[in-house]
């Protein structure tokens, strides 16, 4: 693999994104040529139970990566852990994490944030009780009127609150969510809080972002859209890494896929040698013993999806019950 | 007649008393904490009791108004300071806990009789009586000796202060009033403050005009010691209006709501955490001073019930909201000299005697105050679209 490939204008061309992976090699933890996130011997327990055991992992630069596995994999401890909203047990033993070259091991998730890597959650955290434009206004990063000494003085921060609601407004309405932009976020649907969070996230002109589940409970209509502007994210140079459930949707936009299951990565590759490689069907059905181990069938894309569709399906359920609770 | 004119010129006097305006101010600090922040800290009284203690004990070592001044708003400074730096980065209960317990610690020292030391700065329980530091104050008065009673021209000057006359004037209030809260429900924009404040401006003069006060032009509770307050109330909500506004005030309404997502952000959440607890815990040493202006240093005028009166003002007012905490001051005094002069007029002493009349009113109000928690959780100007999405 030669530099050359990685152009700083981002990975536009499908071709070149293609001749990058294939130099890729498809197994857990494999080195890349340009990674922007670097992941070592990363374990977190909750009490006896290891959610999450990462030995190494790198995440491409300019890449759309998705990271898939079975409901419960660590897939959002993952998450947290990388982000600075949880801390490792392996802290003091080796756990270390560097993104874009940076040292994250100590770091707290607002200087994560600021150092370039933003996140949604699985559950979405839009702010309910404020405006949708509030929400958005709250992503852009320097703002002169968010420091107290000059917060009462609004002609130091008018014009950069002016420039920073252009913005606003152009990526509301990138995301269809203009019309909407003086209701309460809390008046929102589901879909449309997970497309609020994401473009308040890319509010703060991120290096990368990393979207928990983004597709979960978006209109399907608008999901095509949503597809389209992470794609063009990546174009601009962007870095992606996503969890997603949907296989067409992993399919049709990812560039590598990583696969966790148990907390460990079990596979990496594009996305059709993943999902025929054994490891992967293994971790699917592990989730799901009443299927039938002999079945050909398994092998299929169809069932494949079925599967990650009915384990998509229960988890939903399971966050239904975790919010009445 | 003339009972309700008593009853009348009991609840203005209130009102206008020095003492509510300092509450108000304090309710205002309140606000940025629990309102706009999410802060519970109840302790307030004791950034008050602070602030009082700072400044009284400044002045009577012969320091200069100002440094007084200074030295009460910075040992609140250092308050917030403490309770922010081991509470903020936990759980929002955790805060509630150590304001509460170091509110009566602090109260305690100044009460404690134990150290020859702290008895000769804090007086013990007495406290520190008024007239060995107001004197600064009090001589920086502009408005001269004598009373002045304001309005000049009342209801005395209008059909020879018939009953008629002082019936419609409430009718009148009770309308302006209504307007009020016609006005901030409908109105939007720039015009809902302008026409609040015009509408709380004629029901002022109205009610001024039906209850004239007499008072001292500078002794203590005069004139000199209201106008001051209240200009700081002024002051002090516009300071507010400005923060809230700016995107500062945004940051706080955000942590409010989810203060991981304000640090996926990239905000330093602890950190403007702990400027809202200083900012607000600032405006509870300045209520404080002014507290104990026309009173007494007194530690168990400024403990827990002080707190509560606070945390019932602001939601009598509506959390969050700008002018929410002057007018749930303003009512709940005035609403509590009410209670105490109309059920010391029409309560025969048999059923309920003088010296009652004031626990009354506080089982009064605390049971208003739930009736209010039930049915208009926003308070009387929170803005009843923030509590649909209470999740
Ligand atoms: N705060 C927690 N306390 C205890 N167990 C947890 C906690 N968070 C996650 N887990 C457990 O860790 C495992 C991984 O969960 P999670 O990261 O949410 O999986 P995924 O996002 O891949 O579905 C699950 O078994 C879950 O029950
Ligand atoms: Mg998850």
């Amino acid at each position: 693999m030669s530099e050359s490939t990685v152009t700083p204008a981002g990975m536009a061309d499908p071709a070149a994104r293609r001749e990058l992976t294939s130099g890729f090699t498809a197994e857990p933890g494999t080195a890349k040529p340009d990674p922007i996130l670097v992941v070592d011997t990363i374990v977190r327990q909750f009490g006896g139970m290891t959610a999450v055991d990462v030995g190494h992992l790198e995440v491409q630069r300019g890449l759309i990566t998705a990271l898939i596995g079975p409901n419960g994999a660590g897939k959002t401890t993952f998450f947290n852990l990388v982000t600075g909203f949880d801390r490792p047990t392996s802290a003091r033993s080796g756990a270390h994490w560097s993104f874009d070259g940076v040292k994250l091991d100590k770091t707290s998730a607002s200087s994560v944030a600021r150092a370039g890597m933003v996140r949604t959650f699985q559950l979405t955290k839009a702010l309910s009780r404020m405006t949708v434009m509030d929400n958005m206004m709250l992503g852009a990063q320097h703002q002169a009127g968010e420091n107290l000494m000059k917060a009462l003085f609004s002609p130091v921060w008018r014009a950069q609150e002016r420039e920073i609601e252009v913005k606003a407004k152009d990526l509301l309405d990138r995301f269809s969510l203009l019309e909407k932009k003086d209701d309460y976020a809390g008046s929102l649907s589901g879909g449309q809080r997970k497309l609020l969070e994401m473009a308040r996230a890319l509010m703060s002109d991120p290096k990368m972002i990393m979207l928990d589940e983004p597709m979960a409970g978006v209109n399907p209509a608008l999901t095509q859209s949503l597809l389209g502007h992470i794609q063009s994210l990546r174009d601009d140079g962007m870095t992606v890494l996503f969890v997603e459930h949907d296989m067409h949707v992993v399919r049709h936009i990812s560039d590598w896929v990583v696969v966790m299951a148990e907390g460990r990565l079990v596979a990496e590759g594009t996305a059709d040698t993943v999902m025929s490689n054994p490891a992967v069907i293994d971790a699917y059905l592990g989730a799901h013993h009443d299927t039938d181990l002999g079945d050909d069938e398994l092998l299929s894309d169809d069932k494949l999806q079925e599967i990650a569709e009915e384990v998509a399906a229960e988890e939903a359920e399971r966050e239904a019950e975790g919010e009445k609770s | 007649m003339d009972t309700i004119q008593s009853i009348l010129n009991a609840m203005v006097r209130e009102a206008v008393s020095p003492q509510t305006a300092a509450v108000a101010i304090a309710v205002i600090g309140l606000n940025i904490h629990f309102g706009f922040t999410g802060l519970l800290n109840i302790g307030q009284s004791a950034f008050m009791l602070l602030g009082a203690y700072g400044f009284a004990i400044s002045i009577t070592h012969g320091l200069p108004l100002v440094v007084a001044v200074l030295i009460g708003l910075a040992a609140a400074f250092v308050f917030a300071l403490v309770l922010g730096m081991p509470t903020l980065k936990l759980r929002g209960d955790y805060l509630a806990i150590v304001t509460i317990s170091a509110a009566e610690i602090i109260r305690y020292v100044g009460r404690s009789v134990g150290y020859d030391w702290l008895l000769k700065l804090t007086h013990g329980a007495q406290g520190i009586p008024g007239s060995q530091y107001r004197g600064p104050f009090t001589d920086l008065s502009p408005f001269g000796d004598g009373n002045t009673t304001i309005l000049s021209f009342s209801y005395h000057d209008v059909a020879g202060g018939a009953a008629w006359v002082t019936i419609l004037g409430l009718l009148l209030v009770a309308g302006l009033i209504a307007a009020m809260v016609l006005a901030s429900r409908r109105l939007s924009g720039r015009i809902r403050p302008a026409a609040i404040i015009a509408l709380s401006i004629l029901t002022l003069l109205l009610v001024l005009f039906l209850a004239p006060v007499t008072g001292q032009n500078t002794g203590v509770r005069g004139w000199w010691f209201t106008v001051v307050t209240w200009v700081l109330v002024g002051i002090s909500t516009v300071v507010v209006l400005l923060l809230v506004k700016s995107p500062w005030g945004r940051l706080l309404k955000g942590i409010r709501e989810d203060e991981d997502a304000i640090r996926s952000l990239g905000k330093n959440v602890f950190a403007i955490k702990m400027q809202a607890l200083i900012i607000g815990g600032l405006f509870g040493a300045l209520g404080g001073i002014m507290f104990v202006l026309p009173a007494t240093v007194q530690p168990d005028s400024m403990g827990r019930s002080l707190t509560f009166f606070c945390y019932t003002a602001l939601l009598l007012g509506g959390a969050a909201s700008i002018f929410g905490p002057v007018l749930g001051s303003l009512l709940f005094f005035v609403g509590r000299a009410f209670i105490i002069s109309a059920s010391n007029a029409y309560v025969p002493d048999s059923v309920l005697s003088t010296d009652k009349t004031a626990q009354f009113a506080f089982v009064v109000i605390g049971v208003a105050l739930m009736l209010l928690v039930i049915f208009r959780p926003q308070g009387i100007l929170g803005d009843k679209r923030e509590l649909r999405f209470n999740v």
